[in-house]
């Protein structure tokens, strides 16, 4: 169980608080419930991150809370780092030949960067959704969403079980029940897309990333997947990259709106998108640039 | 679509052109697919005598020409299924041979070696289809051939219980050693083949399986070899041709007996190294056999490279498998000798 | 579900053959270089004391059975003969087709049933083009001889066409249509858009692809077998039989005499040698391009 916060119940005097990210935590933090009913959950903080791309300083000195049970969106123009930002929470920013990081990621206590951390097995815990929706081609729907559980050896009589579990997660179950051995690839965008998030669901990780999920999906099924966005934070954390700002007053909790690599402001959805800070922020949310 | 307005010069518009200055885009495009139709009627013709050539021990033996097994100078008798017998054995010890090195070379130079070796590895590697195939020949009867022969004799001797593969006594030059050095031959096409089909894998494929938790060798085994089964069949087809027409370095090696040989390391014979080992000293219906084992021969190859590039266009998944694996399909297949 | 505070574990067994599997990977790239390094060193080994016998290069094979086996001089001029023809044969012809391909056949039937059987010409053995240009030259006696060194460099420019057509097709498809368009905008008729800007613009590649075919046909044997036979003595006339490299290779490994053995690898590594310069030159050719 996650011991309830009790540094911050009931008012909070803003005027001390620091970063706005600091600000609408603790302001998040007093409207918690006192006392028990805690959800339960995992939150990532980023601190101090840089990544580089060879000589490039893709991100610098991001520190971002992603706190547990929420959804947090990563908004800002093209280039900005937000996509950068989320690859390196579950390690897969060093795939790409020439790429390093630096800094803290924590998931709860652990930092998923420390020497003696397995990447692969931290990936298990760290979910990720691609904004093309990438199913194995040559699988079958069942075996798709089963690919991750097989990895780890579930056995074969939970995964019928486990498979179903998933796909009404995601709401695909009826649309595929009668059709799970057939290719996974023969289904539309945006089932495709809830299939790749059941395949993801079916390992429980406990955050979820998205990096620009719906950005190659049809307007119905953009809206299904924010639909189940907004089910899914009840039991993971998530982060989500997008570009559409419309999207992340949808769905967001709390919204970070980045800039060359650099957080620029981070606060509650509303206000990001209402009475933003920074000037910059401003300038975005109301379609200056980018 | 000329203008013909007429300037203030008169005469002609510089917008049309002369009908002399028309000849030579006429003479280039009439003479460059009288090039290309001269290609078919090269091959047309070259079928058409092969199979007359032929036709004389076809009319004789019938389709025993393929199956029956009596191939004997002295006797004057044809029945080629010892040479059908020789050459599908050894295309296929060199598939299970080179097959798997090929391909796992391929994955290695492409998901797991650093960057900076991938290009060198891989010159490294084509580099085998350099070789003329007289000097593996020459490698295989001088030092392959004869350094084997106490192994080859070791395991016949211990797995004597596999029917045809123990149990016989290794002479120096059999089927084992052709196929073997036919396995090196095809290594470099099935290994440049692969790599290709190999490197089409889309990056999010790879990372799907990577952002499940997989380990490097899962990844390998998730997305990028069942996306490469059909390009990687293709490649390795086209080897099976290679090898099923390769001539000078097996007529070295196998020991030349018209023979369906009892086990692996026994003498044989195969189609094309029957052509060149009887070809200068035969006459009438002779020579007309080994016309045949030709025309035998080419079908094979013709069957089997018809089934690759349609496993390689099935791999392709899209794109035209022109490009790099056309140049790459250019220079280092074909068969050999 | 309580905070995460340790580092998670993926279980010993997929370690293990992660493990197992990548060391196999590697291990199979070894095995692969394996008979490279080993053809290279007794190329090497062998071939280097053939070379510094005295006369290999400067005289031809003496054909006798005992005494002085003689040098392979016949040989290896010979063979450069023999490429130089079939070069001239292939090349111009091997190009052409590719331009007719892109030029002008593009997508249309003819010019994909020509493809298709230019796919299969690269699939045939090599022997079988012997066996043609025999039936067809040689058994005709042809111009008035039987086996003849020309005769050779048809077979052998039988062989390379398809290799020159196929990677001319490819090089010339990069050549960007919008240049060709530039040209023809200007007013350039088409002859003139293929020779002053097509071909310069593929120069390189068309190069490449040539001397790769080149190094094929060098190494050759099978079509030489019943088409030029071969000859002891050094002869200019492509009208006679011919020494080759690669038939002087297959002769000599059969000998019974190990000096003629010898001959046959120093011969071996000068073709190899000869061979792999063409691959070098070509690959360096490719490489300044794509620099450019």
């Amino acid at each position: 169980m996650i011991p309830p916060d009790t540094t911050s119940k009931g008012q909070t005097d803003m005027s001390t608080a620091g970063s706005p990210s600091e600000r609408s935590q603790t302001a998040r933090e007093g409207a918690k419930p006192a006392g028990g009913a805690e959800k339960a959950g995992h939150a990532v903080k980023l601190k101090d991150l840089n990544a580089y791309y060879g000589a490039e300083h893709a991100i610098k000195n991001v520190t971002i809370d992603f706190p547990a049970n929420e959804v947090t969106a990563l908004i800002g123009p093209s280039g900005s780092g937000k996509s950068t930002v989320v690859r390196c929470i579950n390690r897969m920013h060093e795939e790409i030949p020439g790429a390093r990081a630096e800094g803290s990621v924590k998931l709860d206590e652990l930092d998923i960067y420390a020497q003696d951390v397995d990447v692969t097995a931290v990936r298990r815990l760290i979910g990720m959704v691609f904004q093309k929706p990438n199913p194995f081609p040559t699988m079958s729907i069942f075996d798709n969403v089963a690919a991750g559980l097989r990895l780890t050896g579930t056995k074969s009589s939970n995964l019928k079980d486990l498979v179903h579990h998933s796909l009404q997660a995601v709401g695909l179950w009826d649309e595929v029940k009668d059709r799970l051995s057939s290719p996974g690839i023969g289904l539309s965008g945006g089932q495709q897309q809830r299939l790749c998030i059941a395949r993801t669901v079916a390992i429980e990780p406990e955050v979820i990333l998205m990096d620009e999920p719906a950005s190659a999906l049809d307007p119905i099924s953009t809206l299904k997947i924010e639909e189940l966005i907004d089910e899914l934070k009840e039991r993971y954390t998530i982060v989500i990259v997008t570009h559409n700002m419309q999207q992340a007053a949808r769905v967001a909790n709390s919204t970070v709106f980045m800039l060359e690599g650099e957080v620029i402001e981070h606060d509650e959805t509303n206000k990001i998108f209402t009475n933003p800070s920074d000037e910059r922020t401003e300038r975005y949310v109301t379609g200056k640039f980018g | 679509m000329s203008a013909s307005a007429t300037t203030a010069t008169g005469g002609r518009s510089s917008l049309e052109r002369s009908p002399a200055g028309r000849i030579p885009d006429q003479v280039l495009k009439w003479g460059l697919s009288g090039l290309a139709a001269l290609i078919l009627i090269l091959i047309a013709y070259f079928l058409i005598r092969l199979i007359g050539e032929s036709g004389h021990v076809f009319s004789t033996y019938g389709l025993n020409f393929i199956f029956g097994n009596d191939w004997d100078v002295s006797r004057n008798i044809y029945h080629g299924g010892a040479l059908v017998f020789g050459t599908i054995v050894t295309s296929i010890i060199a598939l299970i041979l080179g097959v798997p090195v090929a391909v796992a070379s391929a994955l290695f130079i492409n998901e797991m070696c650093p960057r900076r070796l991938r290009s060198p590895l891989s010159i490294l590697v084509d580099l085998l289809a350099a070789v003329p195939s007289v000097v593996y020949g020459l490698w295989g009867v001088f030092v392959l051939a004869p350094k084997l022969l106490p192994a080859e004799k070791w395991f016949a001797s211990t797995f004597s219980f596999i029917p045809w593969i123990g149990g016989g006594i290794p002479t120096l030059y059999n089927y084992f050693i052709a196929g073997l050095i036919l396995a090196i031959m095809i290594l470099p096409i099935v290994s440049a083949i692969s790599r290709e089909v190999i490197a089409t894998v889309p990056q999010e494929l790879k990372e799907a399986s990577l952002a499940l938790g997989a380990t490097r060798w899962e990844m390998i085994r998730m997305s990028v070899i069942p996306y490469s089964r059909s390009g990687i069949t293709g490649g390795a087809m086209l080897g099976m041709g290679r090898a099923i027409g390769e001539t000078i370095a097996v007529v070295l090696v196998i020991g030349s007996a018209p023979k369906i040989g009892s086990h692996l390391f026994a003498q044989g014979y195969t189609l094309a190294a029957v052509i060149a080992n009887e070809f200068g000293e035969a006459t009438g219906i002779h020579t007309s056999a080994l016309f045949a084992a030709g025309l035998v021969l080419f079908v094979l190859t013709l069957i089997v490279n018809v089934i690759a590039r349609w496993f390689i266009s099935r791999g392709s998944h899209g794109t035209r498998g022109t490009g790099a694996t056309g140049m790459t399909i250019a220079s280092a297949s074909g068969s050999d000798q | 579900m309580s905070a995460i505070t340790t580092a998670p574990r993926i279980s010993a067994r997929r370690r293990r053959t992660d493990k197992v599997m990548r060391g196999g990977l590697l291990a199979a790239t070894i095995i692969a270089l394996i008979p490279l390094i080993l053809i290279i060193y007794y190329l090497l080994h062998k071939g280097l004391s053939a070379w510094t016998t005295s006369g290999f290069f400067t005289t031809d094979p003496t054909g006798s059975f005992f005494g002085n086996p003689g040098g392979i001089r016949s040989a290896i001029l010979g063979s450069l003969e023999i490429i130089a023809l079939a070069t001239l044969i292939s090349i111009p012809i091997g190009i052409g087709v590719g331009l007719y391909l892109t030029e002008y056949g593009k997508d249309g039937w003819f010019a994909n049933v020509v493809r298709y059987f230019v796919d299969v010409m690269t699939g045939v053995p090599s022997i079988m083009f012997g066996l043609f240009i025999y039936i067809v030259l040689v058994t005709s006696r042809f111009g008035g001889t039987g086996f003849a060194a020309w005769k050779g460099a048809v077979a052998i420019s039988l062989l390379m066409l398809p290799i020159v057509i196929r990677s001319a097709e490819v090089v010339l498809l990069l050549v960007p249509s919008s240049l060709r368009e530039a040209a023809l905008a200007l007013g350039a008729p088409r002859w003139r858009v293929v020779f002053q800007v097509v071909l310069p613009t593929s120069a390189s590649g068309l190069i490449t692809g040539s001397l790769l075919a080149i190094a094929r046909g060098m190494g050759e044997t099978a079509p030489l077998l019943f088409t030029v036979s071969t000859a002891f003595g050094l002869t200019f006339s492509l009208g006679q039989q011919m020494n080759t490299m690669p038939f002087l290779i297959y002769t000599d490994i059969t000998s019974p005499r190990t000096a003629i053995q010898n001959i046959a690898w120093g011969t071996a590594l000068t073709l190899v040698v000869i061979v792999l310069l063409f691959n070098l030159f070509a690959r360096l050719i490719a490489s300044r391009s794509r620099m450019a």
